[in-house]
């Protein structure tokens, strides 16, 4: 437990030691790989405390059996322990044999909550209901999985640095169908988060760096008149889709503009020269989502690697994804 | 919501046998939380706060000690307990609190057997159990995805998987005698004869159907008129009731037997009381039990629990030849200045007839020939009832007729008493028993005679010989037979009434009477090791762990094995078919290979091997897909 503990509070994005690497290695044993079939030896079961309040009830209904020498309340204690015994197995069962794999996780700001997917495969041709997720210390929702289908369950968990976050080992458990017994199971999926810088929250202006030739100069576009429509592409801005043309149903166009070609916007690492790595990345991530609101092309330079000037969902992502991962 | 709904539906489903045993208060009380609790739960009205639930504590308690003056106890601690859980609704909060009122309620069905474990309080307390297990579910189905019919149908499941571990553990756990004393009330309001007889005493229990007691002979059954079963025997009159204060002591009468000894099985229901019933007379003595001079079988506690017993009796006996001086005086006691018209008419024949038999004679020739009437109304009687009864009214039950007689006998100086018990019984042509019930009580007389000792004298028989020949429904007039006995000509009914008493003595027999004998002479049957708890206990371990073993491997018959998995099958299916044209895959050789391969030989199978294989990948290593029956479907139809 206490491994799990300090794994939660470690489980940030900061590149570790050598040192502490090491030791992390020998704490959490290498992550199960995905998918991970749930097998007798994985689920344990144990009675939860109302489970152990029924045993006492039973107990002394049997005592009163004897006493008054009740047949029925020998039935009665005896069908009631039964059914209790019984549960176990339904219990045990509705973890048996799914398959647990990890979803799609989307990246995040840092001080925003990463989320976390899990996914149950149910390959048996009964339900399962009430499967519980719990991670630190949490109980992030239940899920009724129906046969041969699959459900997934999220958890979340506060993205406090930027980088790779791990997803810290997580419990799947059951109570149903009487609550008496518990069956979980313990797991450690090689599950990550992407989590970009915080963006720093004064807005400073886009610095304004002379045009260079690069590929939108060329293509001699911009916002001052429009001449015509081509057909969009993935990157474009959505600010040119030409949305009555989409009603139309002529598919995703965009606009094209002529006229003097608007300038890009270069946003550089040298430029903040005398900050701090984080607080440059902290820059850099604000004026990406700055540049992207303002439909402004803008390009970047890092010490190890540029990127050229583009604009769009996906220049978007790979910018912000080069700062999350500067560095590491 | 929901859920509250079916935790109320079973907590009153397993109240309401108790309503009428508890305080008149008790269940309105139950009813008005109740609706409290559901108003709250819409959200309309708010739970009240710790002081007036103390206040309302403190009520209950003091209505309970007023009615009870004891909280412990049956009763008492039913209706304790019924209290509580209404209260507990009042502060239910937590999931646990919860838990713990659904237990209660499987504690109050245990209760409920109690006051009764007939066959259909049975399968209505079982169907609370049902009720109750599928409130259990509803609170841990917390997505609520399941309808009312799944839970119920799951409750179910779980029960019937739960009866064979719930009849090895009743036939195997070891039977042991009550571990401390029990409340007094344990065993309240059973019905029977109570020790003493005054007029009336009997009569009221001919309107009950209740089974006093079952017989099973071992040969054919005795003839109906010498079917006495010998109870209490009364040897004290006090001019109204007859009593025996202090029970004969010495030993048991030495019996002549007459005839064949007559063998059978009684099984004796609960009455709450010492004495245990015999065919006129018992032989031999049920284990445990003791008899004095006068033949009435004491048990060395009172009958609270089903008794089965095997006796010998002869109906034809002598016996009590030689009288003690004590007994004889205690047999002609009578008080005095009591009844002077019948002492006088007693002195009269004392006079007139030269020996007592001739005196018995005129008695019972008074009750034959004069106009006495057998009735189960007869009028009230006042100070001198004999008297009034011989002269006056003559119409009386046959506590009237015996208690006259033995006044008579002993006045007239022939030492006499009263014996009451059962007289006749009816058998039960599907199960060959006899069954006795209260409505056949009776009284009759014995008197002593020199040289014959005591002799059974049945005036009743003299006024209506219907009684002792066919029963008490032949010899009462219609009009006057209580509800229960009426009817009787239906055939129908008639074999119905049996059935349900054949179920019903099975039931007692096999179910409520397996206790410790019945245990060890059941499971000595099948091995003689298994009538020592020892034995019991390793059959009882190993029974267990082989039913669970077989509801395990049942339930895991349900869940896919590694190689049951629909993907990898279709895949396996896949392969085969290309094996049989010659492509086999090798162990080592990843799918993208096979396919690569696959399609070299056979190009023209290209675009469906590529496709089978995508979503073979997909499905196989990839993110969780529904798509298991696309890949099942572009299987089939692959033919190469």
């Amino acid at each position: 437990m206490a491994g799990f503990a300090q794994r939660l509070a470690t489980g940030s994005a900061r590149r570790p030691s050598r040192a502490t690497s090491f030791l992390r290695q020998l704490l959490r044993p290498a992550p199960d790989a995905t998918p991970v079939t749930l097998t007798q030896r994985r689920i344990y079961v144990l009675p939860t405390r109302p489970g152990l309040i029924f045993a006492l009830m039973l107990g002394a209904m049997l005592l009163g059996s004897i006493n008054y020498g009740n047949s029925m309340g020998f039935v009665l204690t005896f069908l009631l322990g039964s059914l209790a015994v019984v549960s176990i197995l339904h219990t045990w069962r509705n973890l048996a044999q799914l398959t647990i794999s990890a979803g799609k996780g989307t990246a995040v700001f840092a001080g925003q909550d990463a989320r976390f997917e899990i996914c149950l495969d149910n390959p048996g041709s009964f339900p399962r209901h009430a499967i519980g997720l719990r991670a630190g210390g949490v109980t992030g929702g239940f899920a009724d999985v129906m046969p041969h289908q699959v459900a997934c369950l999220t958890f979340t968990l506060p993205a406090r640095q930027r980088g790779l976050l791990q997803a810290p080992s997580f419990t799947l458990f059951s109570t149903f169908p009487l609550g008496l017994f518990r069956a979980w199971t313990h797991l450690d999926l090689d599950m990550h988060c992407l989590v970009y810088p915080r963006p720093a929250p004064e807005a400073l202006p886009l610095p304004l760096v002379k045009a260079r030739t690069g590929p939108g100069f060329s293509h001699g576009e911009g916002h001052d008149d429009f001449i015509g429509l081509r057909t969009w592409h993935h990157g474009d801005s959505l600010r040119h889709v030409a949305w009555k043309a989409v009603a139309r149903e002529q598919g995703m166009l965009a606009k094209q503009f002529s006229g003097e070609a608007q300038q890009d916007v270069w946003l550089e690492w040298d430029a903040l020269a005398g900050m701090e790595t984080e607080a440059r990345l902290s820059r850099l991530a604000r004026w990406v989502l700055d540049a992207d609101a303002a439909a402004q092309r803008y390009g970047m330079r890092l010490p190890n690697r540029a990127l050229a000037p583009g604009l769009g969902e996906d220049h978007r992502r790979q910018c912000l994804e080069a700062l999350a991962s500067f560095g590491l | 919501m929901n859920n509250l709904v079916w935790l109320l539906a079973s907590l009153a489903l397993a109240i309401a046998p108790h309503l009428d045993h508890m305080p008149l208060w008790a269940g309105p009380l139950c009813l008005a939380l109740g609706m409290w609790r559901l108003v709250v739960a819409r959200g309309k009205a708010k739970l009240p706060n710790k002081w007036f639930l103390f206040g309302l504590t403190a009520a209950i308690t003091a209505g309970i000690l007023g009615t009870f003056h004891t909280l412990l106890g049956r009763d008492a601690g039913v209706t304790l307990l019924v209290a509580m859980i209404a209260l507990k609704l009042m502060e239910m909060k937590s999931p646990r609190d919860t838990m713990v009122l659904i237990f209660l309620s499987y504690f109050l069905v245990i209760t409920g057997f109690l006051y009764s474990q007939s066959i259909p309080m049975a399968f209505y307390l079982f169907v609370v159990v049902l009720v109750t297990t599928t409130t259990m579910i509803g609170y841990q189905d917390v997505n609520g995805g399941l309808g009312v019919r799944p839970r119920l149908r799951l409750a179910g499941s779980l029960l019937v998987q739960a009866v064979p571990l719930m009849l090895v553990l009743f036939v195997l756990f070891p039977r042991v005698p009550p571990l401390w004393g029990l409340p007094k009330d344990a065993h309240a309001g059973m019905t029977g004869l109570s020790d003493s007889m005054s007029p009336g005493s009997i009569s009221q229990l001919i309107g009950s159907e209740a089974i006093a007691f079952r017989v099973r002979f071992d040969g054919p059954p005795p003839h109906p008129n010498t079917r006495y079963w010998r109870g209490p025997v009364l040897w004290d009159y006090d001019g109204r009731s007859w009593s025996t204060r202090t029970p004969l002591d010495g030993a048991a009468a030495q019996v002549e037997p007459l005839g064949e000894a007559l063998r059978y099985t009684l099984t004796l229901e609960p009455h709450n009381q010492r004495w245990l019933f015999a065919l006129d007379l018992p032989a031999t003595l049920p284990p445990g039990s003791r008899a004095g001079g006068d033949m009435q079988i004491l048990a060395q506690s009172p009958v609270q629990h089903r008794l089965r017993y095997s006796l010998a009796s002869h109906t034809d006996y002598r016996f009590g030849v030689t009288l003690a001086e004590n007994e004889r005086q205690r047999a002609l006691r009578l008080p005095a200045d009591a009844n002077p018209r019948s002492l006088e008419l007693a002195g009269r024949w004392r006079g007139t007839h030269e020996n007592p038999r001739a005196i018995v004679d005129a008695a019972l020739g008074m009750f034959r020939n004069q106009d006495f009437i057998y009735t189960l109304s007869p009028p009230l009687l006042g100070q001198q009832a004999v008297d009034e009864f011989l002269f006056g009214t003559r119409r009386g039950f046959c506590e009237h007729y015996a208690g006259a007689f033995v006044f008579l006998m002993r006045a007239a100086g022939i030492p006499a008493r009263v014996v009451t018990g059962y007289q006749g019984g009816e058998m039960n042509p599907l199960g060959d028993y006899l069954i006795v019930r209260q409505s056949d009580a009776h009284a009759w007389a014995e008197v002593w005679l020199a040289g014959q000792g005591w002799v059974r004298i049945d005036p009743t028989a003299a006024v209506s010989p219907d009684r002792v020949e066919s029963g008490i429904a032949a010899a009462l007039p219609e009009a006057e037979l209580p509800l229960a006995l009426t009817q009787l000509d239906i055939a129908w009914l008639q074999r119905m009434r049996m059935s349900w008493d054949l179920v019903n003595n099975n039931w007692n027999q096999w179910v409520l009477g397996y206790g410790q004998e019945r245990q060890r002479s059941f499971l000595s049957h099948f091995h003689a090791s298994l009538a020592s708890w020892q034995g019991m206990i390793v059959t009882l371990a190993a029974g267990i762990v082989a039913l669970l073993g077989a509801i395990a491997l049942w339930m895991l018959w349900h869940v896919p094995r590694r190689g049951s998995d629909p993907v990898q099958a279709a895949y396996r299916t896949f392969c085969a078919r290309l094996a049989r044209r010659g492509i086999t895959r090798a162990p080592h050789e990843g799918p993208a290979d096979f396919a690569l391969r696959a399609a070299h030989t056979r190009p023209d199978l290209t675009a469906q091997i590529d496709r089978i294989t995508q979503l073979y990948i997909r499905l196989r290593y990839g993110r969780p897909w529904n798509a298991a029956g696309e890949l099942r479907q572009a299987v089939r139809r692959f033919r190469p």
